[in-house]
């Protein structure tokens, strides 16, 4: 930041000391720098209990607030990114137009969120935490937004936690299924929807015992990042320590890869048993047909510690025929939860499939944070993250839920699936049957297991 | 876990996966060698060839018939591409080259997803390839043993239009020096447009034979291209043998580091690509002046 130029007004915008915090060539690393330094100058000037904060009060001052969403569009999750997409769509034109679905859960909703419209700005990060940050950066500098989203790689939600801190403006995050999102790199500003690492393995490890029995030998595939490992650790853990299970083998690697016969091969001689493919988008896809063809699989059992979203449609049901997975929702739930229909047969209406459970997320994530803005009465950030906070408990299209205020996780059951025989499926997208809502918060470790320390306010 | 059986089980995936980074890198450096473009579009071409051969799969039911229409297309493809935009930038400095093949890969893979999603397709192997053929000390897919011979088979083709014909001929020379083949009256235009459309088919071909073992998707190519060009570089810029020993040397480090820690098999090939490049500069087949 250049010194000795000390504004004489408020007209020292945060805009400019964010282009002036760029313009040092330092990129983001200089913000941190830049901020600190700067803002004493801006301080003092608001005295009043709402001093300036993040993109407030100016990213709400007009007819229009603005969200960004980064989502992988390209590359391995492309996928799944495209129908977290359609979830936060559909959850604006709700907002928008006051759809009693959304009144359901946000009662104090009417056509736009406190008098203002709501609009959806989108940048493909490639699931690349670089990316998705750099994009969110041109949203708050262009657009003032108010809110960010979007993940589909705990990667990306760890790097967007973090940036939200440091920007004070809110983020939800998109798919992200890591323990750290809401564990040792939680934030104050963050707050997840999704259920994540340790509430699978707590969920689908009694499944998998009663299933397959005690002193099984299993192998696991691990993508190589934060949602890999934590998922791949939570599920062991619980396997080892209540079944007696083995890890003969962990395969790790890398996000993106396409040749997997090198793993493949190592887990063909490890005289597993059971194959837990932590694998997600387009690496579960491919790592379970190359499987396949390794003969690896039907002979050992799969099974699904996370969910992937298309995974059926994609592999095809004769190889998803009895696998187990723990997943955030499917949508024969509608059985179960009106709210659920209603949001299958809304999704449906619009895009003409059913949701899978990324665009539930994303439509629940802007349902909840429309109903903890329009109960706050303001957007002031600090105000929302408090309403949400209070730990309220309401409706959602899986029964009621509350947020967990010492983490911001949501506290939300778990749905355990089964794959469908080819046979039995009753149309083209039946490819699951639930076989167990495990309430939510007998699965959670305690807050403070992860190591999660929100931060401040302001 | 390190048994004998795994090792060659590992030798194995390291030869099926080198034999197609050979095949395509073999497109990539002739091209390169010949018109001193380098095609960022290349990882394209190898997808390309994948969805071409997989709309002709969904009528005809027919691998062979998807194999032909995956390289033909890609190779019409390549000639286009080469009449409409690259013949423009010959003469033109080498970012320019990159940055007008990196942007038509954009086009193309978008183009794709614009139409077919990036939901995964696959192609089945032909009916006799499907299954595991046990080999005694292990089971493998029989569709990677045949892929082997099919790659190998396409190689040996490359090898004779290369080597045994006079356009072979003509193609090697421009390789070492396009300028006094020009000058010997030889239209060596029309030999670059050649040489473009046989560079992309290589891709193409690659790009449909292995679809029954990884499922194409729009993104597919993106990662063999940086594979492609670390073969490249191994085996010696230009040359058609240093892309085979490249390939070759490539696919089994990569399976052999996976055999002991999967974390570090992309950085052994790196590792593997500077010593090659300290000991030496012009990769292990290729020769100075070549550009």
């Amino acid at each position: 930041m250049t010194s000795g130029k000390t504004p004489a007004n408020s007209g020292f915008s945060r805009r400019f000391l964010l282009r002036q915090a760029v313009a040092t060539g330092a990129g983001l690393g200089a913000l941190s720098v830049g901020g600190p330094a700067g803002l004493p100058l801006i301080m003092p000037a608001f005295a009043d209990d709402q001093p300036p904060i993040g993109t407030w009060p100016a990213g709400s001052q007009g007819d229009t607030v603005y969200i960004g969403a980064a989502t992988p569009r390209t590359g391995p999750y492309a996928v799944q990114g495209e129908d977290e997409l359609k979830g936060w769509q559909l959850a604006v034109e709700h907002i928008n137009s006051g759809d009693p679905l959304l009144q359901k859960i946000a009662p104090k909703v009417s056509k736009g969120l406190l008098g203002k419209k709501v609009a959806l700005l989108v940048a493909d990060s490639g699931a690349k935490p670089n990316d998705a940050v750099q994009e969110q950066q041109t949203f708050i500098n262009q657009n003032k937004i108010i809110l960010m989203t979007g993940s589909t790689s705990s990667a990306v939600a760890v790097a967007l936690n973090k940036f939200a801190q440091r920007e004070k403006i809110l983020y939800t995050t998109g798919i992200s299924g890591s323990n750290d999102t809401t564990g040792k790199d939680c934030v104050r500003y963050g707050f997840r929807q999704n259920f994540y690492g340790e509430t699978a393995a707590n969920a689908i490890g009694p499944v998998l015992l009663k299933a397959f029995g005690k002193n099984r030998k299993a192998a696991w595939m691990t993508p190589d990042y934060t949602y890999g490992h934590t998922v791949t650790q939570s599920s062991s853990d619980y396997l080892i320590k209540n079944g007696g299970w083995t890890k003969v083998t962990d395969q790790v690697s890398p996000l993106g890869t396409q040749d997997f016969s090198q793993y493949l091969t190592n887990i063909a001689n490890s005289g597993a048993e059971i194959l837990l493919n932590v694998n997600w988008g387009r690496d579960a896809v491919l790592s379970i047909q190359q499987a396949k063809q390794f003969g690896i699989l039907p002979k050992m059992k799969l099974v699904i510690p996370y969910q992937i979203p298309f995974l059926a449609k994609e592999v095809g049901p004769d190889l998803t025929e009895g696998v187990y997975a723990a997943t955030d929702f499917w949508w024969t739930l509608e059985d179960k939860y009106p709210l659920a229909k209603a949001f299958v047969e809304a999704f449906y209406k619009k895009y003409n499939y059913r949701p899978e459970w990324g665009a539930n997320n994303s439509y629940m994530s802007f349902a909840i944070w429309a109903r903890m803005v329009s109960e706050a009465g303001t957007f002031y950030p600090p105000t929302v993250i408090k309403t949400y906070e209070k730990g309220e408990t309401f409706p959602s299209t899986v029964g009621d839920v509350h947020f967990r205020p010492e983490d911001h996780q949501l506290v939300r059951p778990v749905i355990i699936v089964r794959g469908k025989a080819p046979k039995a499926m009753k149309n083209s997208e039946d490819y699951w049957e639930v076989t167990e809502v495990q309430p939510g918060a007998p699965l959670m470790q305690k807050p403070d297991a992860f190591g999660c320390n929100l931060g401040d306010y302001v | 876990m390190i048994s004998w059986a795994n090792f060659i089980s590992q030798c194995f995936n390291g030869l099926v996966l080198g034999a197609l980074l050979a095949l395509i890198s073999s497109g990539l450096t002739i091209i390169y060698g010949t018109l001193g473009v380098l095609n960022l579009a290349h990882g394209a071409m190898f997808m390309l060839g994948g969805y071409a051969g997989w709309l002709t799969f969904t009528y005809t039911d027919s691998f062979i018939a998807a194999v032909f229409a995956g390289s033909l297309f890609v190779m019409v493809v390549g000639v286009v591409m080469e009449r409409v935009v690259i013949r423009y930038f010959y003469t033109r400095p080498h970012e320019d080259q990159l940055l007008v093949t990196f942007g038509l890969g954009i086009v193309f893979v978008e183009t794709i997803r614009l139409f077919f999603g990036s939901l995964s397709k696959s192609v089945p192997p032909p009916a006799p390839l499907v299954g595991i053929t046990p080999l005694g000390f292990m089971f493998y897919p029989t569709y990677r043993l045949a892929l082997l011979g099919i790659v190998a088979a396409a190689l040996l083709a490359l090898y004779v239009v290369l080597y045994r014909t006079r356009i072979g001929m003509i193609v090697r020379a421009g390789v070492e020096d396009s300028v006094m083949v020009d000058s010997l009256g030889i239209d060596v235009y029309k030999v670059f447009m050649l040489v473009f459309g046989i560079g992309a088919m290589a891709a193409g071909f690659a790009g449909i034979v292995n679809a029954p073992v990884v499922s194409i998707a729009p993104d597919v190519g993106e990662g063999i291209l940086v594979q492609t060009f670390v073969v490249v570089v191994i085996g010696g810029v230009g040359s058609f043998p240093g892309a085979v020993l490249g390939g070759l040397i490539a696919g089994e480090i990569i399976s052999l580091t996976s055999m002991f820690n999967p974390g570090y098999a992309y950085v052994m090939l790196f590792v593997a690509m500077t010593l090659v490049l300290v000991v030496r500069p012009y990769g292990l087949l290729g020769t100075a002046g070549r550009e």
